[in-house]
């Protein structure tokens, strides 16, 4: 048989391709992951935070960086609890010193004294992800590392996460950070691990106020999806259309 | 806490005021680097389009370089990516699975599809001079023209055909690709644009103009810097050509490169004010609407960093080299520093974009500067810092001077058309 360099060519190509596509078009799913796939989930987490009762003590920073091990002493987090005092002036002043990890014991902020005489109202406003249904993170990773689960929660894959950092620069919250340790996107899965097998998040569980708790939307049962339905809830920088799912009680219009 | 643990950005960001505690400048001056790398690339090659599709005729010999060029700074435009992941190992990951809703998923394919193109209209032009390489080395000793021979039968991929048909064919293809290359040039660039523009939020950058100003001073910084290359290639030419005695080759050197750099600098005024211009109207338009983040926004622009944005970027990098290219009597010497004020400029409107944009707080209620690491003193502040910079900008000459030993892109006999 005789055949042309470049016929010989046409057909490799050709041929290559033409078994390469087929294989690629299938992924093979383990049981769960086929069962995963197809059910629709009976849980939507939410969280529902009671800034009237946060007391600003920390305890719930300390609780998720020893969970999730995330460096103790790194000025990352993945929750934080801010500081806000107006003053009689006017004023908004607000900090979140080692995210609160270790109280507000001090009466200064950025620098400033704050004299209690001069204090119109102060409050204390926990922060974690948002879960949103809309998450711009998971819009922008250019690899699928983020991803939303069934149940609403957004996680990280960190062994596919290439540190490009576009989901850090598309979160309004700013709740993402770069892990210093494994040098990937991380941040606050409501404790994914935990949720999953009936626990509570650490923070949850640790907070003596009840100022953060979770909650499935989906049960109409769930007292704090009760809480979150017939209450006066509010949300964060909804005006980015990311239909955040952390809803407070008692947000201030200061609340950035 | 152990000192290997080091929060990336923590070294080279200073907050003020309330900053969210996992804000930092995340991205710094490689994130510069990626868009005026691009930029230079996209602009190379529409510089070069102009002779090969609108048959520019004066700018035939500048053409020929740019197109050459474009593929030196072409691997760049990649390099500052690489180096700014923190998985570099996982580079290839995008190509692998790419998530298409992400602006970032489809560099590898734009990229890939524009390479291709410059190297296969670089190989049309060039491809007689391959064939006539081989046969001239042939016979000759010496093991330098052996690997030449080798390098250059390599580069013919088998096609040996130098008819006055094969030309005719060899000439259209490269008018079809540069043509094609223009939309992918523009859009190569235009998406590093987007990848900015459509981010929602950061205040600064969420703007639909933003690609269309990302093309425009591509276009600028792209033929400012072939141009500004050009000259300094051709009075090196000159002044080897005098020192030798060649007086007469000298004084046409340059009598070619003026005619060339006039056209080119038309060019280069027209795309400056449709960048300039388009830049204008977004900042009207964002004082004018005075949205939520204004205020931020006004006190950065017109407070911390009015240095930066006035007075280097849009007074010292476009209106003072504007005013020393329209003005009537022009030098080569006002040429060169007109130029060396374009580069700056566009270098300029690249931070101002990338660092202005993280200058302030996701809280609207502080501010992060950015101290640029001078002196590295680990992989993190060397890669991030002034020298990863520098690195970046040094290997497009490096590679442009190793392509030109074997496709001479300043012989003017030399390419194909």
């Amino acid at each position: 048989m005789s055949c042309s360099r470049r016929e010989f060519l046409k057909e490799a190509v050709g041929s290559t391709l033409a078994s390469v596509l087929p294989l690629s078009a299938f992924t093979f799913l383990t049981t769960e992951e086929a069962r995963a796939a197809v059910a629709d989930s009976n849980v939507r987490w939410a969280f529902l935070v009671d800034t009237t009762k946060c007391v600003g003590c920390g305890l719930c920073v300390d609780a998720c960086k020893n969970e999730n091990e995330i460096p103790y002493d790194a000025e990352v987090t993945r929750t934080w609890v801010e500081r806000y005092v107006v003053t009689k002036d006017g004023k908004t002043h607000i900090d979140s010193p080692m995210g609160g990890r270790d109280g507000f014991t001090s009466m200064e902020i950025d620098g400033e004294e704050i004299d209690p005489e001069n204090i119109d109202k102060a409050f204390f406003v926990p922060k974690l992800c948002n879960q949103c249904d809309n998450p711009a993170c998971v819009q922008v990773c250019p690899v699928g590392a983020t991803y939303q689960t069934h149940d609403g929660v957004v996680l990280v894959d960190q062994d596919w996460c290439i540190g490009c950092g576009y989901c850090i620069m598309a979160c309004p919250y700013g709740v993402r950070f770069f892990h210093p340790v494994h040098k990937v996107a991380d941040k606050c899965n409501f404790c994914y691990h935990r949720i999953s097998k009936g626990m509570e998040p650490a923070c949850v569980e640790c907070c003596s106020f009840g100022a953060r708790r979770i909650a499935n939307l989906k049960d109409p049962d769930d007292p704090v999806t009760k809480i979150i339905t017939t209450e006066r809830v509010a949300v964060l920088k909804d005006e980015y259309g990311t239909k955040p799912h952390v809803f407070y009680l008692g947000l201030d219009a200061n609340v950035r | 806490m152990p000192e290997d643990i080091i929060v990336h950005g923590i070294e080279w960001t200073v907050k003020e005021l309330f900053v969210y505690p996992n804000e930092y400048i995340y991205w710094s001056i490689q994130i510069v680097m990626y868009p005026y790398m691009t930029g230079l690339v996209a602009g190379a090659f529409v510089l070069s389009s102009l002779y090969h599709v609108f048959g520019q005729k004066q700018l035939k010999e500048i053409a020929q370089f740019s197109l050459v060029f474009s593929l030196a700074l072409l691997p760049v435009a990649a390099l500052p990516l690489l180096l700014h992941l923190q998985q570099p190992l996982r580079a290839m990951e995008p190509l692998l699975t790419p998530h298409f809703t992400s602006a970032i998923a489809a560099f590898g394919i734009v990229f890939t599809a524009y390479a291709l193109i410059v190297l296969s209209e670089i190989w049309f032009v060039y491809r007689k001079y391959f064939v006539e390489q081989v046969h001239a080395l042939k016979g000759q000793s010496g093991l330098l023209n052996a690997m030449n021979r080798l390098v250059y039968k390599v580069l013919t991929i088998g096609a040996y055909d130098v008819s006055e048909d094969a030309q005719r064919v060899d000439k259209k293809a490269a008018t079809v690709l540069a043509a094609v290359g223009i939309p992918v040039a523009c859009f190569l660039h235009g998406y590093a644009g987007f990848i900015f523009g459509s981010v929602k939020a950061n205040a600064l950058w969420m703007s639909p103009l933003m690609p269309v100003i990302f093309i425009m001073s591509a276009v600028v910084s792209g033929i400012a810097l072939c141009m500004l290359t050009y000259i300094a290639i051709r009075e090196w030419q000159a002044f080897r050509q005098r020192r030798h005695g060649g007086a007469i080759e000298a004084r046409e050197i340059k009598g070619a490169e003026t005619h060339v750099i006039d056209t080119a600098a038309r060019y280069l005024l027209g795309f400056l004010v449709a960048a300039i211009s388009l830049e204008m109207l977004d900042l009207i338009f964002r004082g004018y609407t005075a949205m939520k983040s204004w205020d931020i926004l006004r006190s950065v622009m017109y407070g911390k960093d009015f240095m930066n944005i006035f007075v280097l970027q849009y007074t010292l990098g476009n209106l003072v080299p504007f005013v020393l290219l329209i003005l009537p009597g022009r030098t080569l010497k006002r040429t060169v520093l007109a130029l060396l004020l374009v580069l700056f400029g566009v270098f300029m409107m690249r931070w101002n974009v990338v660092i202005g944009g993280q200058a302030f707080s996701l809280s609207f209620s502080g501010y992060m500067h950015y101290e640029i690491p001078i002196i590295p003193h680990s992989v993190e502040t060397f890669k991030e810092g002034l020298f990863g910079a520098l690195t970046v900008l040094t290997v497009p000459f490096v590679l442009f001077w190793i392509i030109n030993k074997f496709v001479p892109s300043l012989q003017r006999e030399a390419s194909g058309d």
